[in-house]
């Protein structure tokens, strides 16, 4: 067993840290966040950590499940949230959290977010948008800004990118949220909620990916990447889904946008609500 | 047990509650879907959830995310939901989840011909996912042997930690004949084999026993699994090294293999005195066994081998049922298990006879397809 050093060293597998993510990476400061809220959630004993199930696809913001110190499963690319379902639906004790990138949730894995939304499935899927295909070397994501070189648009993105916070809270999902690597006390606080509640719960996470993106847009400096993203992130007090702009050149709105406590798929399979 | 009179479809549906189904997801598709209504019905009943998903694909990934709950899973379809589902199965084959896959075969390529039948896609069911494994598919030729196979194929997943299928198609889906049902007491149920209490430390999920399939550690019990499609260790970790993928992948198939004498079955008649032998399988062996019975009304020594596993095949044991000369491989599609039985009776004359018929071929097929190698 490795000596614990760090507060949230007890969340971590510790023999895989350090974690394989690029120097500079935003995905680590979005870990750290979660784990925090976690830890909070656990130590008030809200959550039972042998209950927790984190399920991410393939992608480098679905592999942060196998760094965490709980039920774990990699799957494959875009159907974590179909696995999660199944475990959840087999075992509803189990508080399931999905993790991908926007490629994976809403690229190849878009039908089933959408069908999760509908039918408020109780889990929560934290989508990690970097507006790149990060894993496989920086092909154009769904989330990819119009106008972006990428190795498959060496013209220019000629597409327009979806916006899943609008996407999703058009459904049925009790809880949808956006926030960014810089702002981790967001992530924080909405996570934190999140673990709170029941149905689908979906947070967009907004990361720097400098090693990839940042050589597609010229910000392959982390510091510079990070400092780009926090200019244009705007946080907002409860903003309408109408207000969920995510636009490098507008601006990024980041806020709860969606609070419902409509009954969850597993409430209205058990009964206990209609 | 209990007697009762029900069609193919039902019978693969009361098999699996019968074995201990507990999940279902799946995706309405002809001539499949009456397994997923039968079970909407009855399922809830028996404590067990199902689900209507988006897709084939969903629905397997459910099944596959369900069995790592705890729960005995099951999804059914057809040829293009059976093709959505390759990918999934290989997550199975990896990450050694116990689910049964369904395929009630129609005939294709793609959406071929919906509400008939074909047997074309036997091979596709051995190896429909990239990469090096075994996986036991089973063929049922009865109302009866739908239930029973089902039964079977849910403890040799069980037993052996892996996905396994379930190759039925049109014609039995649809037959109704009369069905014996047991009580859970009455068979076996072989339930997968779990560790004992978690000790706070992840355990292991790949870790073989002796028989090398590993104990299975279940979500939300404190052992802090890892379910892992990358090739991985005995932890779950990533492991990108020959020694370890070989051991992972060789392993995957010896379990299965090693256990032959309980995967396989076959079902051998007449074949002491045959000249011939008839090999045949799943509906077609129906009529392939009329057949055989009407050459020897006319005088022919005919024998009628039925496998009732497509694979993998006990080619010891085939080689062994009959020392006939002559054989003869009747099957509803181009001559596909022929390949394996000219392989394993290499020095006999071994000839296809495939039908190719969107009808259950009828005896008076059968002897017009074989006529010519008599
Ligand atoms: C079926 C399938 N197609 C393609 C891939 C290759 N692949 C791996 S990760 C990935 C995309 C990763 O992008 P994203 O989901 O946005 O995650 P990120 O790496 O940016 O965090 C792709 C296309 C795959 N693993 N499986
Ligand atoms: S490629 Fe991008 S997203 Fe992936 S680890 Fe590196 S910086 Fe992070």
């Amino acid at each position: 067993m490795t000596r614990q050093i760090h507060p949230l060293d007890k969340h971590l597998r510790l023999e895989r840290i350090p974690t394989l993510y690029c120097p500079g990476c935003g995905l680590g400061i979005a870990l750290g966040a979660l784990l925090r809220a976690l830890d909070k959630r656990i130590s008030e004993g809200t959550i039972n950590p042998d209950k927790v199930l984190w399920v991410g696809g393939i992608g480098c913001s679905s592999r942060m499940v196998f760094y965490v110190n709980y039920d774990a499963a990699h799957v494959i690319h875009g159907r974590a949230i179909p696995f999660a379902l199944g475990a959840v639906l087999a075992n509803p004790d189990l508080l399931a959290i999905v993790t991908g990138g926007d490629g994976d949730i809403a690229g190849i894995g878009g039908n089933h977010l959408i069908h999760a939304a509908r039918r408020n499935v109780d889990m929560i899927v934290l989508m990690f948008t970097n507006f790149v295909y990060a894993m496989t070397g920086g092909q154009v994501a769904p989330t990819t800004p119009r106008g972006v070189s990428t190795t498959t648009t060496p013209r220019g993105n000629p597409e327009y990118p979806v916006n899943a916070v609008k996407l999703v809270g058009s459904l049925n999902a009790n809880y949808v949220a956006r926030a960014s690597v810089t702002t981790p006390h967001y992530i924080e606080q909405f996570f934190y909620k999140a673990l709170g509640m029941r149905g689908f719960r979906f947070i967009e996470i907004v990361s720097t990916c400098p090693e990839i993106y940042g050589r597609h847009i010229g910000l392959r400096d982390p510091v510079e990447m990070y400092s780009e993203l926090r200019k244009r992130v705007k946080y907002k007090h409860k903003p309408s889904l109408e207000k969920a702009e995510i636009d490098w050149e507008k601006g990024i709105v980041i806020g709860e946008f969606v609070e419902r406590s409509n009954p969850s798929l597993i409430e209205i399979l058990k009964g206990v609500r209609s | 047990m209990r007697k009762t009179f029900a069609s193919g479809n039902m019978a693969i549906a009361e098999g699996a509650l019968t074995a201990g189904l507990k999940f279902y997801a799946g995706y309405p598709i002809t001539p499949s879907s009456e397994i997923m209504e039968y079970l909407a019905e009855k399922l809830p009943e028996y404590g067990g959830v199902l689900i209507q998903m988006e897709d084939e694909i969903a629905s397997i990934n459910a099944v596959i995310g369900a069995s790592w709950a705890g729960a005995k899973a099951m999804t059914a379809t057809s040829g293009p939901g059976f093709s959505l589902m390759a990918e999934a199965i290989g997550l199975a084959i990896i990450t050694e989840t116990p689910l049964v896959v369904v395929n009630v075969m129609r005939a294709g390529p793609s959406t071929g011909v919906p509400t008939k039948t074909s047997q074309s896609d036997v091979l596709q069911a051995r190896w429909m996912s990239h990469g090096d494994y075994i996986i036991p598919v089973y063929s049922p030729w009865s109302v009866q042997e739908a239930y029973d196979l089902t039964i079977k194929a849910f403890n040799t997943a069980e037993l052996l930690r892996t996905p396994v299928v379930v190759l039925s198609d049109a014609v039995i889906a649809h037959l109704w004949e009369p069905l014996t049902l047991m009580e859970r007491g009455d068979v076996e149920i072989v339930n997968r084999k779990t560790p004992v209490d978690p000790t706070g430390e992840p355990y292991p999920p790949y870790k073989p026993d002796p028989d090398l399939v590993p104990p299975m550690p279940l979500f939300g019990r404190g052992f802090k699994v890892l379910v892992e499609s990358l090739i991985h260790d005995e932890r779950g970790f990533y492991s990108p090294r020959d020694d370890g993928y070989r051991s992972l992948v060789k392993r995957i198939s010896l379990k299965v293999l090693k256990r032959l004498d309980y995967v396989y079955e076959q079902d051998a008649r007449f074949t002491e005195d045959a000249d011939v032998l008839l090999v045949s399988y799943g509906s077609t062996a129906r009529s392939t066994y009329l057949a055989t019975i009407e050459l020897r009304k006319q005088g022919v020594k005919a024998g009628f081998l039925r496998l009732k596993t497509l694979w993998p095949l006990d080619d010891d044991r085939i080689r062994k049922t009959s020392n006939a000369r002559k054989i003869i491989v009747v099957e509803n599609n181009i001559g596909k298990i022929y390949l394996d039985i000219d392989r394993i009776f290499k020095d006999r004359e071994v000839y296809p006879s495939p039908v190719l018929s969107l009808e259950l071929p009828t005896p008076r097929d059968v002897l017009e397809a074989v006529e010519p190698w008599l």
